[in-house]
């Protein structure tokens, strides 16, 4: 409930002070934004699966953005940051469609 | 399943709950600050390669109509200066002809180098025509600018319209005023040929000192002021003519 109310607050915080992104940080946050949904997504569907760990979420979610980053980081030093921002969203992608599958099986039982 | 949403939902408030609420709130945020920075300028961040090529297409065109633009502008602006450069000159140089013409008309004062002519007369013998000649001698040696004084009267410019009378009741009547003896004629020219002019035998010195009593006296000086001045007078037919006939 909590955690629900907050990502709301965030929302309108975010539309109400929009604030300009630096430059600097501009690539990352996409991908920053995608692997934190990744880790959101796993840890509803854990929960629903009645394994749901605080630790675990949070580790989860500060590792997957960080990791995210890099990996899009990694790529724009080798030049070949496009892609491989690509590939991560293509694969953060797969990962949160299995887990809205899971979820939706809990939820809907189907 | 319901009880499991149902316990998903309830409010539990502990240290982890508020760090994944910091979490989520820090994620909402992004999202929404992302969703923004990629709308502002979305249009051309997912337009075609060919739609871009059009865009930068147009962009050249425009700047280099931009450009030939600030070329012609360019020089228009230094047209216009030459052109106020070129009134410029032409101004100073009608300013200049004007102070010449009015010391000419004698509408100006001028200074400059001259002579002093002084004709004393006591007994009142020196005439019209000899002031009159002693002018016109000074007029052929080249005088620019005279004006003749006495002891009674204020000074007068002489200029070409000036007329030399003598004065039924004694003294000169020089264009509108009264003078009376002695004669003070200042002149500015060239004092080397001025004096010269005055003093030739047979001319304006000989022919006063002729006269019972008077006397005239050259003095040259390096700075003489010619104060006094013509009123200007507008003519009352003549106007200029539309265009000057040549010779």
């Amino acid at each position: 409930m909590i955690p629900g109310v907050a990502l709301v607050l965030g929302v309108v915080l975010g539309l109400i002070l929009h604030p300009t992104v630096p430059t600097g940080l501009e690539p990352y946050l996409p991908i920053a934004v995608v692997a934190a949904l990744d880790a959101l997504f796993g840890g509803v569907r854990s929960a629903l699966d009645r394994s749901f760990n605080d630790k675990v979420f949070v580790v989860s979610f500060v590792a997957n953005v960080l990791v995210a980053a890099l990996i899009v980081f990694l790529g724009d030093q080798l030049g070949v940051g496009g892609q491989l921002s690509t590939a991560v969203v293509v694969v953060l992608g797969i990962r949160i469609f299995a887990n809205a599958a899971a979820i939706r099986r809990h939820v809907f039982g189907a | 399943m319901n009880t499991r949403l149902r316990r998903l939902m309830r409010p539990r408030a502990s240290r982890a709950q508020l760090l994944i609420a910091l979490l989520c709130a820090l994620l909402g945020f992004a999202l929404a600050v992302q969703v923004r920075t990629a709308g502002s300028d979305g249009a051309r961040r997912n337009a075609r390669p060919e739609d871009l090529a059009r865009i930068l297409d147009d962009l050249g065109a425009r700047s280099d109509r931009l450009r030939s633009e600030v070329d012609q502008l360019r020089v228009t602006r230094d047209r216009l200066a030459n052109g106020t450069d070129r009134s410029r000159a032409a101004l100073m140089e009608t300013q200049h002809r004007a102070e010449e013409l009015g010391i000419l008309a004698g509408t100006l004062p001028a200074s400059g180098p001259g002579v002093l002519l002084t004709i004393s007369d006591p007994q009142g013998k020196v005439r019209a025509n000899v002031v009159l000649d002693a002018v016109e001698e000074l007029r052929d040696a080249g005088a620019e600018a005279m004006q003749l004084a006495g002891s009674r009267g204020a000074a007068v410019r002489i200029v070409a319209a000036t007329a030399f009378q003598d004065d039924p009741a004694g003294g000169l009547r020089i264009g509108s005023g009264r003078i009376a003896p002695p004669y003070r004629l200042t002149v500015i020219g060239e004092p080397a040929t001025l004096a010269p002019a005055l003093r030739i035998p047979g001319g304006v010195v000989d022919t006063v000192a002729a006269l019972p009593g008077a006397r005239a006296d050259i003095v040259s000086a390096a700075r003489v002021t010619v104060a006094a001045l013509q009123p200007v007078a507008t003519p009352r037919y003549a106007r200029p003519a539309a265009t000057p006939t040549p010779g």
